[in-house]
């Protein structure tokens, strides 16, 4: 058994959220170079530039990448030989969050459904907790964007819709989207278990690496084939008109009820924030 | 891209009517912020017969939330907020004299139809280009709404703000154009 105090969470999701939030992660800063090279229109291309300056200065602590600092979404894998001691685990990651949002000058975006009022301090974060093998913990904090997250969805197909009825659902949305959620943008796509397993694991597929394809090779195929099938649709960097719509599709599959095909959408901005940290 | 136009507010028809789909554009001048609760607040003062923070004639309202400023900084990051909510209060706006809006992605044919009617334009801002757009803010002040935090209507001073024209007073609309030109049928 392994010991931890939950301070030490709430240090690192505190620091976890500034560094998400001022260093644009180095695989997304590479598949946005890539989208220059590839993009045909001088619009997109201009966006696409000041995408990448932007990034730099963020990383000089100018300001964050983006003045949505988003909504905390942490995942935790809690090795089941770990023991917290020192309080409650919850209450360590929302201080983190608290202290994180305020040392770093992060816009707090948390407020009331219909009073609107904000809650001041961006709590409550979102928090995936998964006990796996080990005396670890992994904190991933993943802060997202209102702009593209109200560009995501989840939709119930039919069985016989088949993985064509869910292509088309992904292209469709992302066609009705257009410019709102900052294209370009990272689709990941969930197909499995139940309704909120499916939003689930699309939102885990945009933790993914940009662009590493699907271990399945079967799925990497259909990953690459929405993905041009997007980019086909002449939206272009912050739908100003473009062939780079998106930069990535990210597929994750599981099992369904026989009755069933949920099929979930969860839509990111060029903005793809993630930090990671193993205690 | 075409030349870069330099325009500084407060902005007249002249100004306006000149402007096309596409067309790239530094603002100089004061511009306002706002997004979802002040405009509900604006148009709830406006139903009441109260007076608007600031006079819109003439103005551009920026759809914009800031982050905190870091010490020694007007203002955080600020880059534009989606448009589309901003929709059911646009319209009453720009009837008002209001003369042009920055945010990102669609707005509605409502909005359109009143830019070719009342001479206003919509622009774009880049999304997710808060730090870089913050540089060319060089004075930010509250002046309504406190309360509402990121919400709140400021008064930002700018200099060579870079936006797009994405809907023109002559019903030009550059996401319509872009896509046509990029789409690829099959
Ligand atoms: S969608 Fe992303 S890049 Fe655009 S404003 Fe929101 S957080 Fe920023």
């Amino acid at each position: 058994m392994r010991v931890i105090d939950v301070s030490q969470i709430t240090e690192a999701i505190a620091k976890l959220c500034i560094e998400a939030n001022y260093e644009l992660p180095d695989d997304v800063y590479q598949a946005l170079k890539e989208a220059l090279e590839k993009e045909k229109s001088p619009v997109g291309k201009a966006v696409l530039s000041m995408i990448l300056e932007n990034a730099e200065l963020a990383r000089q602590r100018v300001a964050p990448i983006c003045q949505d600092c988003g909504l905390a979404v942490v995942f935790l894998e809690i090795g089941q030989e770990v023991h917290f001691t020192g309080g409650s685990l919850k209450e360590a990651i929302y201080e983190g969050v608290r202290k994180g949002y305020k040392e770093g000058y992060l816009r707090k975006s948390t407020c009331h459904p219909f009073t609107r009022a904000n809650v001041g301090d961006n709590t409550p974060p979102v928090i995936h907790y998964d006990i796996v093998p080990g005396d670890k913990v992994r904190i991933v904090v993943a802060p997202k964007g209102g702009g593209s997250e109200n560009m995501s969805m989840v939709t119930m197909l039919k069985p016989a819709d088949g993985l064509e009825g869910v292509i088309e659902t992904v292209v469709n949305r992302v066609k009705e989207a257009g410019g709102n959620p900052c294209p370009p943008i990272i689709v990941g796509v969930g197909v499995g278990g139940t309704f909120e397993r499916s939003a689930f694991l699309a939102k885990k597929a945009l933790l993914r690496p940009v662009g590493k394809p699907n271990p399945d090779v079967e799925l990497a195929k259909v990953e690459q084939e929405i993905l041009e099938r997007i980019n086909k649709l002449g939206i272009g960097p912050m739908g100003w008109g473009g062939t780079v719509t998106a930069l990535a599709v990210h597929f994750e599959m599981e099992p369904v009820h026989i009755a069933s095909l949920p099929c979930a959408v969860n839509i990111n901005c060029h903005v793809a924030r993630h930090k990671e940290i193993i205690i | 891209m075409g030349d870069v136009i330099r325009l500084t507010t407060p902005l007249t028809d002249e100004d306006i009517l000149k402007l096309k789909a596409g067309d790239n554009v530094l603002i100089s001048g004061v511009i306002y912020t706002g997004r979802d609760a002040a405009h509900k607040r604006m148009i709830e003062a406006l139903e009441k017969g109260e007076e608007l923070p600031f006079d819109v004639k003439g103005q551009i309202i920026y759809y914009v939330g800031p982050s905190p400023a870091r010490p020694g900084r007007p203002v955080g990051a600020a880059g534009p907020t989606t448009s589309y909510r901003m929709n059911p209060y646009a319209p009453k706006l720009i009837a008002l004299g209001l003369k042009g809006m920055i945010g990102k992605g669609k707005m509605s044919q409502e909005v359109k139809e009143h830019c070719q009617k009342y001479k206003a334009v919509y622009f774009g801002a880049v999304g997710g280009c808060g730090a870089l757009l913050s540089q060319r803010i060089k004075k930010a002040e509250i002046i309504a709404y406190e309360d509402l935090g990121p919400e709140a209507v400021r008064r930002l001073e700018v200099e060579d703000f870079p936006v797009i024209v994405v809907y023109d007073a002559h019903g030009g609309d550059l996401e319509e154009m872009g896509i046509k030109e990029y789409r690829v049928e099959g």
